[in-house]
């Protein structure tokens, strides 16, 4: 009786389930063999990328700037070496990053708090609608809206700064005339980061177990004494994640207005 | 030492928005006795459980006419806040929901964190102690309070959430079926606690399991609902004895005797 069960065809075949193997169905063999080879396509991808921007950047990694003819002018002029042209790059990304972060994160959280425990359930989509559209603006956008504005919004901030708080390292003078500083970019990025950053951390409060909120509603929370004690342990692992995707894809964007 | 109280229902209508839920109960629980809501799934019990300390606001839409009255004070009067409503009514779930992340010991204080963030380290020290032998698991874990409480096994687990909810001494205790996700010889642990909490608390029970409303409770109240979309309703309240040997309503008849549910 076994036997005619297992081999009737259309059925599904519970030796097989249990043991993982794409046994014997050539239906399931297929479609085996299509998701591995798209999940290795993806790995081989980023390999070929990476691979192609060594081989092709050894050149100027390798030679020295000050005598090589094609790199001792132009932008490249007055640096030693590849790493003393990408090193301070590399540091201003990271930098600005880290200011965009500190200022991007703890708004979006709130956001992200308020739409998914605070809002009523219409507000809360509009608002998230809107949270998402935010993420569909060019970068471009975002780029000439820090030069043209931030810039000279932070201006006299900076120069309070510079002025009352000058003995501290980080805010030592002399003060940048064009505002093109660290702080404008690390507001303007702080922005960019906002929507994902915002979605993401929605998406984990929204999936915090009810049976937590309960058990700190049932013991006398209040909203936010429930968002404490329920949903941030919840979240936490997952939060992390979320914030550094956010700047990472943000970040690598040209950022040349210095 | 708490005080239990009185709890008075009367005539109370459940909504979920529009749809009315439970419809017309109106019931008198009397201190320090176990009262257990039987009948068949969706037939409201659960719902008018959770309106017994205004848990039922959780749900979006959901809101009740009438009153519940504790010790003459009504729940639902103006400027009631439902916080202070849950500090006096404490609840026990379906599923032991310890918080995760936080320590055994932690986990029992969690209420009173909430009513007065300081407390001499002696004084809490105390109270898990004793909340925790008032739920009966202070000899299995006294010597791993540190431990998460996601690190019990399910029947401990549930009594942690006991003692959690003991813990902030309040007046009545509501318990949704505390045993449905429990083993026997968990569960046999639960009813005897239940026994030994009444002799301080009034305490309110969700059951599926008629043997066990008739093993721990003193006064027994069916539930029945008429069909998909109809309210439920109290159908009979009264000792536990008279509802499983000889109940007044048909219905309750066909219910304990296994006809039906």
């Amino acid at each position: 009786m076994s036997n005619e069960t297992i081999s009737r065809p259309g059925t599904g075949r519970p030796a097989d389930a249990t043991t993982g193997k794409a046994g014997g169905r050539p239906a399931d063999r297929v479609f085996l063999g299509l998701s591995t080879g798209s999940a290795a396509l993806i790995m081989v991808i980023l390999a070929a990328v990476a691979l192609f921007l060594i081989i092709r950047a050894a050149p100027a990694i390798a030679a020295n700037w000050t005598t090589d003819p094609n790199l001792s002018h132009g932008t490249t002029a007055g640096h030693a070496d590849f790493w003393s042209y990408v090193l301070p790059l590399i540091w201003g990304t990271l930098w600005s990053s880290a200011i965009a972060l500190v200022i991007g994160a703890p708004i979006a959280i709130g956001i992200a708090l308020f739409i998914s425990h605070y809002a009523p359930r219409r507000l809360a989509g509009i608002l998230g609608y809107l949270v998402d559209l935010l993420a569909a603006v060019p970068s471009v956008v975002f780029g000439l809206w820090g030069i043209f504005v931030i810039r000279p919004f932070l201006l006299p901030a900076e120069q309070w700064l510079v002025q009352h708080l000058g003995w501290i390292p980080l805010f030592e003078g002399p003060q940048s005339g064009t505002g093109s500083t660290m702080l404008a970019g690390g507001i303007v990025l702080a922005v960019m980061i906002l929507p994902i950053v915002t979605s993401i951390s929605r998406e984990i409060f929204l999936q915090t177990p009810r049976l937590h909120e309960e058990a700190a509603l049932a013991l006398g929370a209040t909203r936010w004494e429930m968002i404490r004690y329920a949903v941030f342990p919840y979240a936490r692992s997952g939060w992390s994640a979320p914030s550094c995707s956010g700047s990472a894809g943000r970040s690598g964007r040209p950022w040349r207005w210095r | 030492m708490p005080v239990s109280k009185r709890i008075e229902v009367n005539d109370l209508n459940v909504y979920y928005g529009d749809f009315l839920a439970v419809e017309g109960v109106s019931m008198t629980i009397e201190p320090r006795t176990v009262t257990a809501f039987i009948g068949p799934s969706g037939c409201g019990k659960s719902t008018f459980l959770r309106t017994l300390n205004r848990m039922h606001e959780v749900i979006p839409g959901a809101h009740v006419r009438g009153e519940v009255l504790i010790d003459g004070n009504d729940l639902y009067g103006p400027g009631v806040d439902p916080v202070l409503v849950r500090r006096q009514v404490g609840m026990v779930f379906q599923r032991p929901n310890p918080f995760p992340t936080m320590s055994i010991a932690d986990n029992v204080l969690a209420g009173v964190r909430l009513n007065n963030r300081r407390m001499p380290k002696s004084d809490a020290d105390d109270l898990v102690e004793t909340s925790l032998q008032g739920a009966n698991l202070w000899n299995e874990v006294k010597d791993r309070l540190h431990l998460p409480g996601s690190s019990l096994s399910g029947g401990q687990q549930q009594r942690l959430c006991i003692a959690r909810a003991i813990a902030v001494s309040p007046d009545v205790l509501l318990m949704d079926e505390p045993c449905s996700a429990l083993d026997p010889i968990s569960t046999l642990a639960i009813e005897d606690l239940i026994e030994e909490l009444k002799q301080e608390y009034t305490i309110v029970i969700v059951t599926h399991n008629m043997q066990q409303a008739t093993r721990v409770s003193d006064k027994t109240a069916f539930f029945n609902i008429a069909g998909t979309g109809k309210p439920g309703k109290l159908i009979e309240y009264d000792t536990t004895s008279t509802i499983f040997t000889n109940p007044n309503v048909q219905a309750t008849e066909d219910y304990v005797s296994g006809k039906f549910g």
